[in-house]
């Protein structure tokens, strides 16, 4: 049998939308006031999806401390309380916007996805990031 | 009878002393005193009292009260990082408390004289933390 199972996480953190080789002029029509030069935060709601087959024993489909550990050494621990923009190497040069953060929150877990949760992990099959109660992205990693 | 409207606006601050160590700003502010900042969806829920209007069945204009939260708080403040751009956040630590209480100051003045009294200033910086003040 299977099902689909999500679980909730949060963070807060600063961040600035800024593309060093546009002008100002275009910084600020592309970003508009995720441009203003000091940064501002958000709190941000992340939202993991996997899918796979419940264990007869278990009763799971995934050990949710298992991806707890996971999700809080490879994502929590990086951005959560940080200017992504000076403490995570991966915003230094790429805009931190809601969509890139999904594929970076995809890689960092994919990494460590087998040696974390054993060989019979489920699969990720999404990566959901709300960065306000109006915007959110959803990276749908299987059809 | 009170009257309540919300707003949200997303800024980022630092929560450090500059008088104590380092040592002692981590134990205080947790990882708030990241040197670079963190920063928050702050929802700030803001109370009035009064009596309501017979003719117009209201306490007050809940536009104009909105009006007021914008060009007091959210204008000034969204997008914005707290320590830097919105003093007196630069001598001020913002906790959501500080913060709390600035709003107060900021949004009593508009309200002296009208129909309504500002009553309760609530401002959530996390869907689990939030600071009320009530002007003492």
């Amino acid at each position: 049998m299977t099902v689909s199972l999500t679980r909730n996480y949060r963070f807060v953190a600063s961040h600035r939308l800024h593309l060093e080789q546009l002008s100002a002029e275009e910084n600020q029509r592309l970003f508009g006031k995720c441009n203003n030069p000091y940064g501002h935060g958000h709190n941000y709601l992340l939202s993991i999806t996997v899918k796979g087959a419940v264990d007869d024993q278990t009763g799971l489909v995934v050990s949710l401390t298992g991806l707890d550990t996971l999700v809080q050494r490879e994502v929590l621990d990086r951005y959560d309380h940080r200017y992504l923009n000076f403490d995570v190497p991966e915003f230094a040069t790429t805009p931190s916007t809601t969509e890139n953060m999904a594929f970076a929150i995809r890689d960092h877990l994919l990494r460590e996805w087998c040696s974390s949760l054993g060989n019979s992990a489920p699969q990720l099959t999404n990566v959901r990031v709300q960065e306000t109660k109006r915007n959110s992205v959803e990276l749908t990693l299987i059809d | 009878m009170l009257i309540t409207r919300r707003v949200e606006f997303s800024s980022s601050h630092i929560c450090r002393n500059p008088l104590l160590s380092e040592a002692e700003n981590v134990r205080l502010y947790g990882p708030a005193a990241n040197v670079n900042g963190h920063g928050h969806n702050y929802v700030l829920e803001v109370t009035l009292a009064g009596d309501v209007d017979p003719v117009t069945g209201m306490i007050y204009d809940l536009k104009d009260l909105k009006d007021v939260m914008m060009e007091e708080v959210v204008e000034p403040m969204d997008h914005r990082h707290l320590n830097y751009e919105v003093p007196p956040f630069d001598k001020v630590i913002p906790t959501t408390e500080n913060l709390a209480v600035e709003i107060w100051g900021r949004l009593d003045r508009r309200f002296q004289g009208g129909p309504a009294r500002l009553h309760t200033v609530r401002l959530f910086e996390t869907e689990d933390t939030c600071v009320e003040y009530q002007g003492s």
